[in-house]
């Protein structure tokens, strides 16, 4: 059963994945990537880590794609012209996503035994509570990138305040 | 009894009725909250309210249900058609689902299936949380695919009011899950049930602050008085909804009565101890095992009805904020209290170890 959740939901991922790239509407790729966000949820929820799924559906689903959304319908955007795509992004962007799919299998491959192997919805008849073991590992061994990455978000805050104010 | 079932087609047997029974009477407390809002209402403003359909207007649910299955469902001409069929979908089915994880009664095993909860999960309060700010799709896609500037406005209003207040929301919550140290419904209700109403978290936990915030980020949430800028009539002839008809009209409508019974029964579980009752232990069990089995129920559904005549006094008492009141009351006001609670909150349990 845990099996079938896992192809249906990486199906679903996939599909939305695909999706997004053909669909001509800014709003119907918009929605595309919030089945995409959904289906990696219930993914990471079927390995065992339920904070992650729980935190990717608010955080990403539930607030960045409503953003999202929300810009799309204030800009009422309209749909986009079909066009052949410049002939830079073909000659670089082909090799570039293989390259980058390639390197990404061999440091997986090569990291194997470093990483663990993944036990597809093992974790999901037993109930692990591992909300105190993330925020353990977050807030002692992770500190300083945990709190490095919150200084980059109110950088990033602070900019979009200055972009914002009006001139005196 | 027949014992040649296996766990697993016990569980799922049960687990399908649980979700039946749950879903039918979730649906008939929505068509008797529109009735209950209309008679107290109507009480409130010097008037009777629905009178004439059965005794004190009893049946006029029923009577609303059929008359908006039978409406002729009208489609606008200029709306983007799938995404029109899906907003109200999205809306009705994220409202009901959040119902799912609530924890209805006492602990009650039947063959091992525990029969008040639908599915007890340990991060029971991040999915009502989650699944809540899905709802919002449903509203934000419904004024866009309906091609009206009225719809648009008011569905524009609707998303940018849902995401900031839901950061307040979240964070009023922080100070109730510090104090039971887990995000599961049950043992957060555990944590309050020691000395009855002393030990609620309202009272004896010190959330009351926590508990006006929540309230009032989750009356803007669901777009209810004071905070319905979204349907503000006057303004956005009906807002979000304005071009949806019959059964697609009564989604929206259900959605949102299903939506002011959700956060009933999270007020209820995070500050009022769940199903526990409010004279703790002080009264003896009475009764056999299947009267302690309904009476958490009861004081459940006890609560949780309070909460929903909180929702409707509100609507006739306070009118209507401004947009920029309603947002600057949000970010400058809300916000800042709700960190002001974590940090005394946090600060108050560290000291005492």
């Amino acid at each position: 059963m845990q099996l079938a959740l896992f192809i249906i939901f990486g199906a679903l991922a996939l599909g939305g994945a695909l999706n997004l790239l053909f669909q001509r509407h800014p709003i119907n790729s918009a929605l595309s990537l919030v089945v995409v966000m959904m289906s990696l949820a219930v993914l990471y929820w079927s390995l065992g880590a339920e904070f992650l799924a729980a935190a990717q559906v608010i955080v990403y689903s539930g607030a960045i794609m409503v953003l999202f959304v929300f810009v799309i319908m204030l800009l009422n955007a309209g749909e986009e012209e079909r066009t052949n795509g410049s002939h830079a992004a073909s000659i670089v962007g082909f090799p570039g996503a293989a390259a980058i799919f390639c390197l990404l299998s061999f440091v997986f491959l090569s990291e194997r035994d470093a990483l663990g192997k993944a036990n597809v919805g093992g974790d999901l008849g037993n109930g692990a509570d591992n909300i105190a073991a993330v925020s353990q590992m977050l807030f002692t061994r992770q500190l300083l990138p945990f709190e490095v990455t919150s200084i980059l978000i109110l950088v990033a805050i602070l900019g979009a305040v200055v972009l914002a104010r009006k001139e005196q | 009894m027949n014992d040649s079932l296996h766990d697993f087609e016990i569980f799922l047997l049960l687990s399908v009725l649980k979700v039946a029974v749950v879903l039918v009477i979730t649906l008939m407390c929505v068509a008797y909250t529109v009735l209950l809002e209309r008679k107290l209402l109507g009480r409130m403003q010097n008037r009777w309210g629905p009178s004439r359909v059965g005794p004190f207007g009893m049946l006029q649910p029923l009577v609303d249900g059929a008359k908006l299955f039978l409406k002729e469902d009208l489609m606008p001409l200029a709306v983007e058609r799938p995404l029109f069929l899906l907003a109200p979908v999205i809306a009705l089915g994220c409202a009901l689902i959040s119902v799912g994880v609530v924890p209805f009664g006492a602990v009650t095993r039947v063959r091992g299936v525990d029969m008040f909860e639908i599915a007890n999960v340990n991060i029971g309060l991040l999915v009502i949380l989650g699944i809540t700010s899905i709802g919002v799709y449903g509203i934000a896609l419904s004024g866009w695919s309906s091609n009206n500037k009225y719809s648009l406005l008011g569905s524009l209003r609707s998303t940018a009011q849902v995401v900031s207040y839901e950061l307040a929301l979240g964070l009023s919550l922080v100070g109730v899950v510090l104090r039971a140290q887990s995000l599961n419904l049950r043992t957060i209700v555990d944590s309050q049930s020691a000395h009855g109403i002393l030990s609620w978290n309202i009272f004896g936990g010190f959330q009351f602050v926590a508990f006006f915030i929540y309230m009032m980020a989750a009356y803007a949430e669901t777009n209810r008085a004071p905070f319905d800028l979204p349907e503000a009539e006057t303004e956005l002839v009906a807002g979000y909804h304005t071009e949806y008809s019959s059964m697609k009209f009564a989604m929206f409508f259900m959605a949102e009565y299903a939506n002011m019974i959700t956060v009933g029964c999270v007020a209820t579980l995070l500050f009022f101890g769940g199903a526990s009752s409010p004279f703790g232990h002080l009264i003896p069990a009475v009764g056999g095992r299947y009267v302690q089995a309904i009476l958490p129920v009861f004081w459940f559904v006890a609560k949780v009805f309070a909460f929903l005549a909180l929702y409707i006094w509100v609507r006739a008492t306070l009118p209507r904020f401004r947009y920029d009141q309603l947002m600057s009351f949000g970010w400058k006001f809300l916000l800042p209290l709700a960190m002001a609670n974590i940090i005394v909150t946090s600060f108050v349990l560290a000291l005492r170890g």
